[in-house]
């Protein structure tokens, strides 16, 4: 009995929780955030409005803006691949979660695949920026017989547009098959403009046992084909620079690296949003910190992969024979770019022990600043990849460290508001915790604790009734 | 023969809704059978849908023709394209490159599986529908429902049956 006191006190979410609480409590991120939301919608804005400026200054100035330069679009390919990579973890754990049954994905799982979603959107953005040119990017699609552009489909660059487009698609699609029965709770209890966007995208919903049970399979199927699509899609990000064959990018462990990369920098952003959004709208009851816990023990382990995969391509480098790459790692420690490196290593590497001890993990401010920094360091990791290969590949014209130019930072910084304000407006219009899906997580608690309080006498525990022991391992 | 009236109990007790259907099940009411019987759950919820017996499901078969016609259609479509390349330099490279194209082929295999498995969703569950007369909000809050189609004769047993299980609310229409 004692055990099962225990955790209560130490659980995901509250079993008590009534349901119609549960409504009021995630309809009211409709209509009443603090006024921290606001504040962020305003910086959001303008981050927005400065990149937009600096895209106009280019836009009409050319590339030139942005330093004339032989890799003058490297920190608009370093925050491309930085936008994919964080877009990994949304919906890539969100499936993996589903699909072993974790529940306490639930109450997180919907802005993470919103911040799928808008990541990629935000991606999408960068390779059209990097071209400069603008008013001449429907040269790139291919429709062969009128300009006689081909496409080369032995090119990981097309490889790319396949992949980010099916990734894009998927993952909406799986973000919107999930939201169903929350949009019929929510036409079911708003008025006026909403009722009538709800009742629409709801498409009728009822909840009947048929719509259930195909429901319950679809997603299920969707979970299933969305884990090897998130991996292929990193993968082939990395062998835009795999398959050259320039120093520093001609890695056979870029595939993986890139994939854990990705994980990493996503999880990191699911703690910066899931703290951000459980002050906003007075989560505290679903965005628990046991939950905030599992997310941080899962990004630490992540992180280790990631520093282990980097060590594995530093040593077989190292102890390679191609001294052209020897140099590029060289210059990466030593060189002029040696400041981001060892930044990378730091908030990559280091900093993740933070999220090992239990007293960290549980402080908020901490928890904060920690995740912002992971991501600082997973940027300048994608600036690592780009930059020093540029400046020491085999093109000895293009021989020079580049520093971008206050335009090229206030176009990423844009990039930022960007993301910032479509995941904002998101979260105002839509039900960003699963409603549904944490009912059944209350009511599936409270029947096992039920059963294991029954059970507690003789066997052993039922399902969710861990000790306080293994909940601070 | 055509049921007349329409039937939708509420409960707030999932369990003795369960325990009402295995009753219907039982043939505790004459002329009403479980193949009748519709739940409207505000959760997913198995447990209770075992009461109703095994019910098929085939959004699958649409998911295996979507991944296959991904897979093919992008082969197919992809390597016409190439064979139209004949008057560009290949430098010794194939026309049609499988291996390459077998990555692209990959990507189309999941977008068709992902789209058909949509469709397999909408036509599988009806959708786009409406929720229907009878249909009450509280069923999105935190009750359950239980529809039937019934003759006249058959009502007021089923209704007894419902009270005897605490129905909340019972709602009713005759069908045109």
């Amino acid at each position: 009995m004692k055990d099962i006191a225990i955790h209560s006190q130490e659980n995901d979410i509250r079993e008590d929780l009534p349901w119609k609480q549960i409504n009021t409590d995630i309809l009211r991120s409709l209509d009443n955030p603090r006024r921290g939301y606001w504040y962020s919608i305003i910086v959001c804005l303008v981050l927005l409005a400065i990149g937009f400026t600096a895209e106009v200054i280019q836009y009409r100035t050319g590339m030139g803006m942005s330093k004339n330069h032989p890799h003058m679009w490297n920190l608009y390919i370093a925050t491309f691949i930085f936008w994919i990579g964080m877009s990994h973890s949304g919906t890539l754990l969100s499936a993996i979660l589903h699909i072993v049954h974790a529940d306490w994905r639930k109450p997180i799982y919907r802005f993470a695949e919103a911040m799928t979603t808008f990541s990629l959107m935000t991606a999408l953005l960068f390779p059209v920026i990097h071209l400069g040119r603008l008013w001449n990017f429907y040269w790139v699609v291919p429709y062969i017989p009128s300009r006689g552009t081909w496409p080369n489909f032995r090119s990981p660059l097309s490889w790319d547009g396949f992949a980010i487009m099916t990734y894009l698609t998927s993952s909406a699609l799986f973000l919107y098959i999930g939201m169903l029965p929350d949009l019929a709770i929510a036409r079911d209890n708003t008025t006026g403009w909403r009722k009538q966007l709800y009742s629409t995208l709801s498409l009728g919903w009822c909840g009947n046992d048929r719509q259930w049970r195909v429901f319950r399979k679809a997603y299920m199927l969707m979970a299933i084909f969305l884990i090897p699509l998130a991996v292929s899609v990193h993968s082939i990000v990395s062998s835009d620079f795999a398959m050259s064959i320039n120093p520093g990018w001609h890695v056979t462990t870029f595939p993986p690296y890139f994939v854990a990369g990705a994980l990493y920098s996503g999880c990191a952003a699911i703690i910066t949003l899931f703290i951000l959004l459980r002050y906003y709208f007075r989560w505290e009851e679903y965005m628990t910190l046991p939950i905030l816990e599992k997310i941080c023990k899962l990004t630490f382990a992540i992180a280790m992969m990631w520093t282990y995969l980097n060590l594995v391509e530093f040593a077989s480098v190292w102890y390679g024979h191609d001294v052209y790459g020897k140099e590029v790692l060289w210059g990466k420690m030593t060189g002029a770019y040696a400041p981001a490196f060892w930044s990378m290593m730091f908030f990559g590497s280091v900093l993740p022990f933070a999220l090992a001890f239990r007293t960290l993990r549980r402080h908020i401010p901490t928890m904060m600043a920690v995740s912002i920094l992971l991501n600082v360091g997973m940027w300048l990791e994608r600036w690592m990849i780009v930059s020093p290969t540029l400046s020491q590949s085999f093109y000895p014209w293009s021989w020079d460290v580049m520093w971008p130019t206050l335009t090229s930072w206030a176009i990423v910084l844009g990039s930022f508001g960007w993301f910032g304000l479509l995941f904002l407006v998101f979260v105002k219009i839509f039900p960003s915790v699963s409603m549904y899906e944490v009912k059944e997580m209350v009511y599936h608690r409270k029947l096992a604790t039920e059963k294991a309080a029954a059970h507690v006498g003789g066997g052993a525990p039922a399902y969710g009734a861990h000790t306080k022991k293994e909940d601070a391992v | 023969m055509k049921k007349s009236h329409r039937l939708l109990g509420l409960f707030s007790n999932f369990e003795e809704a369960t325990k009402a259907i295995y009753d219907i099940r039982a043939d505790k009411v004459s002329g009403v059978s479980v193949k009748d019987v519709t739940l409207i759950s505000p959760i997913e919820h198995p447990e209770v849908e075992e009461a109703l017996g095994d019910r098929g499901v085939h959004v699958q078969f649409f998911t295996l023709f979507g991944g296959l016609f991904g897979l093919i259609g992008s082969w197919v479509w992809i390597s016409a394209a190439q064979a139209t390349f004949l008057v560009q330099p290949q430098g010794g490279k194939p026309v049609v490159t499988l291996v390459t194209n077998f990555v692209l082929n990959y990507e189309m295999m999941i977008l068709g599986g992902v789209l058909f498995t949509l469709i397999g969703l909408l036509v599988g569950a009806r959708l786009p529908s409406r929720p229907g007369t009878l249909y009450s909000e509280k069923i999105s809050l935190d009750q359950i429902g239980i529809l039937l189609e019934v003759n006249e004769p058959n009502l007021a047993p089923l209704k007894s049956l419902f009270h005897q299980h605490n129905v909340v609310e019972i709602r009713e229409e005759i069908i045109r």
